[in-house]
C-alpha cells in the first residue's frame, strides 16, 4: 500500500482530499492574524482560545495558506494533497 | 545513516508515531517504512476530542493530522501489535501476521484508565474519553440531552468535558477526590481558581468526594452514582476521567522494562531491557516513553503532552535514522482550553514547594504563576497570558532563582504561597497525572 492510498475506515473528510490543518497551541500566542487571513476557518474566542477548522475544503486553499504565512509564531501546519509537502 | 535496505517499523499511528516517521524520512532514511496502528484511522489530533468535538463544532472524522513529509509508508491500520520478539526482530500483529524490523519506534501511547468495576463500566451511558470513537460516542450521547451528566475526576480531561457540557447548557456534576479541581497538577492554591471558573459557569463541583459505585436503572443504563459516605448523585450520563495507563501490555515477554506507567528509556531515547541495558535498535516516543529528563533528575518521567509527542517523535526519528541527535531536553509544555479560558504551562510542577503570582491577578482572570523548588524556578502557568510564558520557559530551562524578581515598577516583592498539592498517599487514582496532563 502506498502513502497515497485512501485509508480504511469511515473517513469522508480524507476521501474528499481536502486540506488538513493543525495549530501548535503551545506556540500560539493569540495574535489572531490567522483570523484576519481566513476568518471562515480561524476564530479567537475569549482572549486566547483559538478555534479552527481542522479539515477545510480545497476551495479554502488560498485563505489557509495566507493564514499559515501570516502567523507570527509559525504555529500553523497544513497538509495539502495537491501541493508539495513541507 | 542506516541504509536503504533497512526496514523500519513504527508501532503506534498517532502524533508521536507520525512525526517520528516523518523525521526518519526527513533525516534521509530511504528504506522500507511500516506504520502499525491499533485503530482503523490515519493519525488524528486528540486535543479537539475533549473540546470542539463534544460540542459538535468539529466532526470526529475531521481531526486527521496533517502529514508534513511524504512517507511512502505501508500502513497497517486496525491491527494492534500484540507481541515483540527482539531476538528475531519481529513485531506480531493481532491475527498473527509478523513484521520484521531492523529499527523499531514504539509510540503506542496510552489508554483511558477504565472504571475499576468492569461491569459498572459497561453500563449504557458510561464513557471514557481517549480516542476518536470514544469522542463520537460521547458526542452522540450529549447531543441526546441527558438529564444529568456526572464527570468523575477533576483533572484536565474532566474539567474540559464539564466545560463542554456547560457550553451545551447541560447540567453537570464534577466529582474529585482531591481538595480542588486540578489539585494534583496545579496544587490547591491555583486549583481553586479553576474551580471558581467552573462553578461560576454552573458546574456543580464536589471535592474531597469519591464515587464508590455506579448503579443502573434495572435495564442496564446508568442511573446514579453512590458516593463514599452514602449519598447519591443522579446521573444518566457518566464520564470516567481518571487519567491514563500506558499501552505497554503488548510488550510482555519482550524482555523490555515496562509497566502501566511507561516503557523505560535511556537518556538518548533507546529502550531499556529488564537489566537496564539499552536496545539500540529500538526507540520510544510520546506518552508511552518513560525517560530521564535533564531538567528533572533523579527519576524517569512519562509525559502526556501534545508538544512532547511531536518533539520526542522527531528526536526518535533522527536517532533511529542514525543521526546521533543531541540529548532530548525539550521543556515540557501543554495547554488546555476550558470555559473560555486558556491555561498554558511550561516545566513540571511536581515537587514544587512554593508558587508566586508573577504577573497579573487571579481575581481578574489573567495572570502568570511561577512554581519553585528549593530556590529554583521549575514551572510556570499562564491563564490567558500566553505571551509571557516563553520568557519563563527560559528561566526554567536555566534553573533561574525562585522566587523570580518582581517585574514592573508597580510590583512589590512576590509573596510565596504553598502550592497545596494533596498528599500523594491519600490522593486519587489519577495521581500519575501530576507529571503532566491527561490529554486524550
Amino acid at each position: 500500500m502506498s502513502d497515497n492510498t485512501a485509508p480504511p475506515g469511515p473517513s469522508p473528510t480524507y476521501a474528499a482530499a481536502g486540506l488538513r490543518v493543525t495549530v501548535d497551541l503551545n506556540l500560539c500566542q493569540a495574535y489572531a492574524q490567522c483570523c484576519y487571513a481566513a476568518p471562515d476557518h480561524f476564530v479567537l474566542k475569549g482572549h486566547e482560545a483559538l478555534h479552527y477548522d481542522p479539515a477545510p475544503s480545497a476551495d479554502a486553499r488560498a485563505d489557509i495558506e495566507r493564514a499559515r504565512i501570516a502567523c507570527p509564531v509559525q504555529a500553523i501546519r497544513v497538509e495539502d494533497p495537491e501541493a508539495p509537502r513541507r | 545513516m542506516i541504509g536503504s535496505e533497512s526496514r523500519v517499523v513504527v508501532v503506534g499511528a498517532s502524533l508521536a508515531g507520525l512525526r517520528g516517521a516523518e523525521s526518519l524520512r526527513r533525516s534521509g532514511f530511504a528504506g522500507s517504512l511500516t506504520i502499525v496502528g491499533a485503530e482503523p484511522y490515519r493519525p488524528y489530533d486528540r486535543p479537539p476530542l475533549s473540546k470542539a468535538v463534544l460540542t459538535g463544532a468539529v466532526a470526529p472524522d475531521a481531526t486527521g493530522l496533517p502529514n508534513l513529509v511524504a512517507l511512502d509508508a505501508d500502513w497497517r491500520l486496525g491491527a494492534p501489535a500484540v507481541g515483540l520478539d527482539r531476538t528475531k526482530r519481529l513485531v506480531t500483529l493481532e491475527g498473527g501476521e509478523t513484521i520484521a524490523y531492523d529499527r523499531l519506534l514504539i509510540a503506542t501511547g496510552a489508554s483511558a484508565r477504565p472504571w475499576p468495576d468492569a461491569a459498572e463500566g459497561r453500563l449504557a451511558g458510561v464513557h471514557t474519553l481517549r480516542g476518536r470513537d470514544d469522542a463520537e460516542a460521547l458526542r452522540r450521547d450529549l447531543a441526546a440531552r441527558p438529564a444529568q451528566v456526572l464527570v468523575i475526576g477533576g483533572g484536565f480531561i474532566g474539567c474540559e468535558v464539564a466545560a463542554a457540557c456547560r457550553d451545551l447548557d447541560l447540567p453537570v456534576t464534577l466529582v474529585e477526590t482531591g481538595p480542588t479541581l486540578l489539585a494534583s497538577v496545579l496544587g490547591a492554591h491555583l486549583g481553586a481558581v479553576v474551580q471558581t471558573l467552573h462553578e461560576t459557569r454552573g458546574v456543580t463541583v464536589l471535592c474531597n468526594a469519591k464515587v464508590e459505585a455506579l448503579e443502573d436503572d434495572g435495564t442496564g443504563r446508568v442511573q446514579r452514582a453512590r458516593l463514599a459516605g452514602g449519598s447519591a448523585v443522579p446521573a444518566d450520563l457518566v464520564v470516567v476521567a481518571l487519567g491514563a495507563v500506558r499501552n505497554t501490555s503488548w510488550l510482555a515477554g519482550s524482555g523490555l522494562a515496562f509497566d502501566e506507567g511507561g516503557l523505560d528509556c535511556d537518556a538518548q531515547g533507546y529502550v531499556l531491557d529488564e537489566n537496564e541495558r539499552p536496545d539500540t535498535q529500538i526507540a520510544a516516543a510520546g506518552d508511552v516513553a518513560r525517560f530521564p529528563h535533564p531538567l528533572y533528575p533523579g527519576h524517569r518521567i512519562a509525559l502526556e503532552h501534545w508538544g512532547h509527542a511531536v518533539a520526542q517523535g522527531e528526536h526518535a526519528g533522527r536517532l533511529l535514522a542514525g543521526c546521533e541527535p543531541a540529548r532530548y531536553a525539550e521543556v515540557p509544555a501543554f495547554w488546555s482550553s476550558q470555559g473560555g479560558i486558556t491555561i498554558k504551562s511550561v516545566g513540571l510542577t511536581k515537587g514544587a514547594d512554593g508558587v508566586v503570582i508573577a504577573q497579573g491577578d487571579p481575581r481578574h482572570g489573567r495572570f502568570v504563576a511561577v512554581y519553585g523548588q528549593e530556590g529554583r524556578c521549575i514551572a510556570a502557568l499562564s491563564f490567558d497570558s500566553a505571551r509571557w510564558l516563553p520568557a519563563y520557559a527560559e528561566k526554567i530551562a536555566a534553573g533561574a532563582p525562585f522566587p523570580p524578581e518582581a517585574g514592573g515598577v508597580d510590583a512589590g516583592p512576590l509573596r510565596v504561597f504553598a502550592p497545596g498539592f494533596p498528599d500523594p498517599s491519600g490522593s486519587g487514582p489519577d495521581d500519575p497525572a501530576r507529571s503532566g496532563k491527561d490529554e486524550p
